[in-house]
């Protein structure tokens, strides 16, 4: 701590000096955007009927999920208290953004995500109880929770139920993330954080992630497959990311544009801050290297006709870029908005540490834990055709009266 | 036989549910008890501080009491209340020098020359008790609230220690507890102003600079002295209600 203290330039108010929010809060953000993004690529097939991504929709519904059990855990882990969180569902306190979180969190996961996907996976895990041996048997008796018609008119009814789930689940997955911007967006406080451009540009960037992981996942689940990649797909799903990136580009450029020409009175200070401590972190990695390149890469799939390796390359690469660089933004957020005083007349600095409570080896271990979870999800919930099926197609279910 | 077992089974299950639900029901009921002072009524006070930056010598000593009084944290990174000391050029007011050492704990040692053509004062700083807090607003389980008597306080048994008010304070004002791991800030010494008593800090200053007002109190000095002084707030701009009236404030003051 004392270290800090000297690292301090200017002023701070003294209680300014250390940082309140950690690596860990620049985690909640990244993945609830992630499973928000993943879920609006689900909902594009689903409700806006874009066929050629079909084949990520389970995959985008299992990601969505395996990295929804993961976001609240940086905030317990946060916490001073974590055995009091629950106090946040028995005495919530309703002017509070935060408090909403409990609520928004149960609704998306139990009412939106885990019911889609148990209502489209029903009919295989009704199949699979009956097909599996041993212990894991057990585990598909257990999903089917006691539903095992599979005939065409409970499937069809599963569809209609499904589809209106869906339906309720996009502005759920608009909320979800855009509540997360607000928790930001409305602390006046902070004129870094404040503004009503806030929840959008995070819905957008949110979309902008979902969408490159889902594309990555499906790509590299592939691979380990040795399937081959449908190429309609991810051509479908690289046009939607260059469209989602470019309106996120624009917000983000908005609110840049919007400060620099209003240069009100924390202007000078942030001006500062964006021109040295955040310089590399805001400037190089995440205007440069995570969107410019990116949107460059994706644009030029659009322009040039380039063979389907080649396509792929640049796919995977701005994909990665473009988890970069949202996770930079994120990372801008949070801690750029603590590292200068509220006097406006100083700067503090951020010193994780590493096998800390909040320091970078449980933030990395908390990354990891999400694919983890998704590696057993698609184990025990293939999210692509079954043998079975591979070698007699499924007639699609006929619609009865 | 089944009859009785059944019955069983269902008295037991409204027994345990009763009693855990009044269990809960009780500990809410205590979380809620008021501070012991049997002849203080919350209704007929409405607090307030009174600064007067023209009186402030920078000595300190209201940090130290306020240290000593509360069991803060000594080090330098935990106030409840704290001085800061502004070096101000005449011409250049958007560009104050500041500096709080050990938030002016140990008094401010001589950095500037004498007569250097700056103006120098002290501000002493503590929570506003805002009628309108930021924090109290955004705290998710309402430990952070407002009194009727008008003072901002916590109930730390109740805080998750999410550090959403301090982000949300304004003016630097909250602090973890490094033990406790709960929110911390100036609680107006409530647990004296509640007893009749004055603040620590304000107790313990030898100008006067710092005074305790009840603004519900007709016959507090602190009428007449709002009636005749130039009085502001910090960041007006941010109307939040503060409650901590400065005399004598000057512009550049953040």
């Amino acid at each position: 701590m004392d270290s800090v203290l000297h690292a301090v330039e200017g002023f701070m108010y003294p209680n300014e000096v250390e940082l309140q929010w950690s690596v860990l809060i620049v985690l909640y953000p990244f993945i609830t955007g992630l499973v928000a993004g993943a879920f609006i690529l689900a909902s594009l097939e689903r409700i806006f009927r874009v066929e050629a991504v079909r084949p990520t929709y389970r995959l985008a519904l299992l990601t969505a999920l395996a990295f929804l059990l993961v976001a609240p855990l940086p905030l317990q882990l946060h916490l001073g208290h974590p055995e009091r969180s629950f106090e946040m569902y028995l005495t919530p306190h309703t002017s509070s953004a935060m408090a909403m979180f409990g609520f928004v969190y149960l609704w998306y996961l139990m009412v939106v995500l885990l019911l889609e996907i148990w209502l489209d996976y029903r009919k295989d895990i009704v199949l699979l109880s009956q097909r599996t041996t041993g212990p894991l048997r057990l585990v598909y008796r257990a999903l089917t929770l006691g539903s095992d018609d599979i005939s065409p008119r409970a499937l069809h009814t599963d569809d209609k139920v499904g589809w209106f789930v869906t339906l309720l689940g996009i502005p759920s997955a608009f909320l979800l993330h855009g509540y997360v911007g607000f928790i930001f967006g409305s602390i006046k406080a902070n004129p870094w954080w404040s503004t009503p451009l806030m929840p959008i540009v995070f819905l957008f960037s949110a979309i902008v992630s979902g969408i490159a992981l889902v594309m990555l996942m499906y790509m590299g689940f592939a691979w380990l497959r040795e399937q081959p990649i449908d190429m309609e797909c991810v051509d479908t799903i690289g046009r939607y990311l260059l469209y989602a990136f470019v309106i996120d580009f624009s917000l983000e450029m908005l609110d840049l544009l919007h400060r620099i020409y209003e240069a009100d009175e924390s202007f000078a200070s942030l001006d500062f801050m964006v021109h040295t401590k955040l310089y590399t972190s805001h400037i190089l990695i995440q205007i440069v290297l995570g969107t410019l390149l990116p949107i460059g890469l994706l644009a030029m799939v659009q322009v040039i006709r380039l063979s389907d390796a080649a396509r792929r390359g640049l796919y995977a690469s701005a994909g990665l870029l473009t988890l970069i660089g949202i996770f930079a933004m994120r990372w801008n957020v949070v801690i750029g908005g603590q590292l200068f005083s509220k006097s406006f007349l100083g700067y503090t600095t951020y010193k994780m540490g590493f096998a800390t409570r909040e320091g970078l080896l449980p933030a990395i271990l908390l990354m990891i834990l999400p694919f983890a979870i998704l590696w057993v999800l698609v184990r025990l919930l293939p999210p692509w055709p079954r043998e079975w099926e591979e070698a007699k197609p499924q007639e699609a279910p006929s619609v009865s009266a | 036989m089944q009859e009785d077992r059944r019955r069983f089974l269902i008295e037991s299950g409204r027994f345990l549910l009763l009693t855990g639900a009044a269990g809960i029901a009780f500990d809410h009921v205590l979380a809620g008890e008021p501070e012991k002072a049997p002849n203080y009524d919350a209704t007929r006070h409405w607090w307030a501080m009174l600064v007067d930056i023209e009186q402030c010598i920078g000595c300190g000593g209201c940090v130290r009491a306020c240290k000593d009084e509360n069991g803060v944290s000594h080090e330098p990174f935990y106030f409840r209340t704290w001085v800061e000391r502004y070096h101000v050029d005449p011409l250049d007011a958007e560009h104050p020098r500041v500096d709080s050492p050990n938030g002016g704990h140990d008094g401010f040692p001589e950095i500037y020359r004498q007569g250097d053509g700056a103006k120098a004062f002290f501000v002493p700083k503590l929570c506003n008790h805002c009628e309108h807090s930021p924090c109290v607003q955004v705290c998710p389980v309402g430990a952070t609230f407002e009194s009727p008597d008008g003072v901002v306080l916590v109930d730390k048994s109740y805080c998750l220690g999410c550090r959403y008010c301090v982000q949300a304070c304004p003016y630097g004002c909250r602090y973890i507890d490094p033990e406790q791991q709960v929110v911390d800030k100036c609680t107006l010494c409530y647990h004296r102003i509640t007893q009749g008593l004055t603040t620590a800090c304000c107790e313990v200053c030898p100008t006067g600079a710092r005074q305790l007002a009840d603004l519900k109190d007709p016959k507090d000095p602190i009428h007449e002295f709002l009636r005749t002084h130039t009085i502001n707030v910090l960041k007006p701009q941010m109307a939040t209600g503060a409650k901590v009236y400065y005399n004598g404030l000057d512009g550049s003051v953040r």
